[in-house]
């Protein structure tokens, strides 16, 4: 797969433009030189001032950095938005059945379609979820799932994120750059609207909300504070939904209930959306060196006072390990084919597999089982003959800790660079919410490699984000 | 919504802080005016000792064991990061109160306070001298207007909007007092009739000190004197820097807060005994408790008003 050249969603091989791009292939015609530069720069100075940063871990401490934003927009014709959106609905509704199922008969485990110990043995498994029941049976209630793509009609989930899936602000706020750059692109195409993500958020986890919350429960978004990488993130989307940013300690739980240290004294808090890891949620179940958390939140969660999304433990349903029996989930629990496909995935600890993965590594993607934001992978075909090395002893000193995959020929689009206008990887991370009914936002944030040939597209390390468009009929 | 008190205690130092960014800038520009007009020997760092007293950050310089020249105290007053009250320290510490309350201020009054210190961050202190110094500082001023003019302009007028202008003014009280106190002596009666050389020029700087020499002139058609000086910013209720008219702009959103939280608090009789030094009284009276005991009585009544905010509200 790695030799093909890639898909390029804008162009076919013969030069013509494919049809969802033809208004933006003519509107790039028409503009005059140093258009494009002049709308970077414009771009950059708007998202700085607005505060739209994230935090680089490991880089000078307060450093803030702006995602580069590229201002030619992805686009998804409503007849592949169709084929994805049923794809990624089937795909959410499997995952909560699952993650049910798990936390309470195992149903699973007991018809021996996944080995028990890949899930009781996992870090990402949580005990103490074992027998609760959260609000309407949703675990899982904000999803971003990634998807490449390496064909016309090839999709692939790459994986699915359940735990604190981040970016929705950016994809709402490329959109909102994108019309202000460029509002005459806009008249010339139908293109879906993401606005309504913010109350389509707030109505999930409004409907999620425990039982005798009345009709407009207290929703507060957790966040560990103004230093965390995602933090312009969280107080946008409060400010969105008209929710309270919360830090720990303006938290507490006192007779099983949670409230809010307002100006006027404590306050009940109904939902909790999160942006805390598990293990920091609550110090007296979880961490009990954790800062950020709220000592007895667990207890009043079980007891149903409150309802906590995404609820703890889903991280055992997005497992990089887990994510090879997707297919099996969605065949077990809804009686389906799996509309999307999985990533073909090579499993290390097969003695086989493992010295079939060894012998190729150079062709190879290597991922830590627990890693993320691009770090601890390796990308065979662009790495160096020492970093194959490197990663051919760290698989044989820990064969459970890596999964391996092919090497995608991810997708290109048009993007503007340094040098002009040339091709770059792309992925896609559509944004699900699961609450009363499953909602999917149309589109999603694209990210895009932006160096040359790079198929690393994580924006700490050197990916950008584009506005993405789903075209209506 | 309700309001955390976290909030609450953010928004009232977020505007403390622009507040005193703006006075610390206009502190530094007149010492380093009356630096450029000293002709004595030793006159330069006396007045510029003088205004870091004012300023309360004297022996955090002192301790730098670093001459008291132009130079050091510029850079101390506006750069240096262990300077908690250095203009540095204060946008800093605006942008991240700002930052964590993120939703409860305007996108404009956001924008102002970031696009602000992101300009500030980039510049070379040692690019800043002379004429530079002083556009720099007029910069600073420029920024605490701008932002100022974004909260009066979009912001809600609900509890926030009163933590906000509470905090704004109880800093400008407190600068004033200092400003004062720093120079009471000066401005006490006197026997004589015509101050000297000296005397005027030192009630220069109290007035440039509050933005003041202008409008003095407006307000008393007459010469720089003493008593009209102290007069003008203790008692004056239509100058915006003097006690009277910030302590009645601390009363007025203390009561706010009262109204729309529908409870009478401590903070409510802590603005009025603080409102009662400067209300229905004259110079006389003042003259007569001593200038000096009556600013310091003021400060640690303003003291108490903030205090008094912070248990009331449930700052923490």
């Amino acid at each position: 797969m790695a030799d093909k050249t890639p898909f390029d969603e804008m162009y076919n091989a013969d030069g013509s433009v494919r049809e969802p791009y033809r208004a933006l292939a003519e509107w790039l015609a028409e503009q005059p030189d140093k258009a494009l530069t002049l709308m970077q720069s414009d771009a950059e100075a708007i998202f700085r001032r607005l505060g739209i940063t994230f935090a680089v871990y490991g880089s000078e401490e307060g450093t803030e950095k702006v995602i580069p934003f590229d201002v030619i927009p992805r686009i998804i014709s409503a007849a592949e938005w169709r084929r994805l959106s049923k794809g990624i609905d089937q795909r959410v509704r499997a995952l909560n059945a699952f993650l049910h199922d798990i936390y309470h008969r195992q149903e699973i485990l007991k018809a021996g379609r996944i080995p028990e110990k890949l899930i009781l043995q996992n870090a990402a498994f949580a005990p103490e979820m074992m027998g609760l029941d959260p609000a309407k049976g949703v675990y899982a209630h904000i999803i971003g799932v990634d998807i490449v793509r390496v064909g016309p009609d090839d999709f692939y989930v790459l994986e699915d994120n359940l735990r604190t899936p981040s970016g929705v602000s950016y994809m709402l706020e490329d959109r909102e750059a994108m019309m202000m750059l460029a509002p005459d692109l806009f008249q010339r195409t139908k293109v879906a609207p993401v606005e309504n993500y913010p109350e389509n958020l707030r109505r999930t986890l409004e409907s999620v909300a425990p039982e005798g919350s009345g009709s407009s429960p207290n929703i507060v978004v957790l966040t560990p504070g103004i230093y965390n990488s995602a933090y312009f993130e969280h107080s946008f989307l409060a400010d969105q939904m008209g929710a309270t940013l919360c830090e720990g300690p303006d938290l507490f739980v006192d007779g099983g209930k949670v409230y809010m240290r307002t100006t006027t004294g404590p306050e009940r808090v109904h939902v909790i959306y999160r942006r805390i890891d598990d293990d920091y949620l609550d110090p007296l179940t979880f961490r009990p060196d954790s800062m950020l958390g709220v000592p007895g939140l667990f207890n009043a969660y079980r007891a149903g006072n409150v309802t906590l999304v995404n609820a703890p433990g889903t991280g055992i349903a997005d497992d990089k390990a887990v994510y090879t029996y997707v297919p099996e989930i969605i065949e077990f629990y809804l009686g389906e084919k799996a509309l999307l496909q999985n990533v073909p995935t090579y499993n290390c600890t097969d003695d086989e597999q493992r010295n079939w993965v060894l012998e190729n590594i150079a062709d190879l993607v290597v991922k830590e089982v627990h890693g993320s934001g691009g770090y601890g992978m390796m990308v065979g075909p662009t790495a160096t003959k020492a970093q194959h090395q490197e990663f051919r002893r760290k698989i044989e000193a820990r064969p459970d800790n890596y999964i391996v995959q092919p090497t995608l020929a991810l997708s290109t689009c048009p993007t503007f660079v340094n040098a002009g206008i040339a091709p770059r990887h792309v992925d896609l991370r559509p944004y699900v919410l699961v609450g009363d009914e499953v909602r999917i936002t149309p589109g999603g944030l694209t990210r895009v490699a932006l160096k040359k040939g790079s198929l690393v597209v994580n924006s700490s390390q050197g990916g950008g984000t584009k506005d993405t468009w789903v075209l209506e009929d | 919504m309700s309001m955390l008190g976290r909030t609450a205690q953010n928004l009232f130092w977020l505007s403390r802080y622009v507040e005193r960014a703006e006075n610390m800038a206009r502190l530094l520009e007149v010492g380093y005016r009356m630096s450029l007009t000293s002709r004595r020997e030793g006159a330069v760092s006396e007045h510029l000792v003088s205004m870091m007293q004012a300023a309360e950050v004297d022996e955090a310089f002192a301790s730098k064991g670093k001459p008291a020249d132009v130079d050091n105290v510029a850079h101390f007053m506006m750069f240096d990061p262990t300077n908690p009250s250095s203009v540095y320290s204060c946008l800093l510490a605006a942008r991240t109160n700002a930052r964590s309350v993120r939703t409860a201020i305007t996108i404009d009054m956001w924008q102002s306070i970031n696009g602000a210190w992101l300009e500030f961050s980039q510049i070379k202190p040692r690019d800043v001298r002379g004429a530079k110094l002083l556009g720099l500082l007029e910069w600073v001023k420029h920024l605490s207007h701008q932002f100022r003019g974004a909260l009066l302009g979009t912001i809600l007028r609900d509890a926030g909007f009163a933590f906000l202008q509470a905090g704004n003014f109880i800093e400008r009280a407190d600068n004033t007092a200092r400003i004062l106190d720093m120079k009471y002596y000066v401005l006490l009666p006197r026997v004589t009739l015509v101050g000297g050389d000296l005397d005027i020029q030192q009630w220069t700087l109290i007035l440039r000190a509050a933005s003041a020499h202008r409008a003095y002139r407006h307000v008393y058609h007459d010469r720089f004197k003493a008593q009209n000086i102290a007069d003008f910013l203790i008692l004056r209720p239509e100058m915006p820097r003097s006690l009277a008219f910030c302590a009645q702009h601390v009363k007025q959103n203390v009561e706010a807060l009262a109204q729309f939280y529908g409870r009478e608090e401590a903070s409510c009789e802590a603005v009025r005994q603080l409102c009662a030094m400067v209300e229905n009284t004259s110079m006389e009276t003042v003259f007569s408790h001593g200038l000096h005991e009556f600013l310091t009585e003021f400060m640690a009544r303003n003291y108490h008003v903030s205090n008094s905010l912070a248990e009331s509200y449930n700052f923490y």
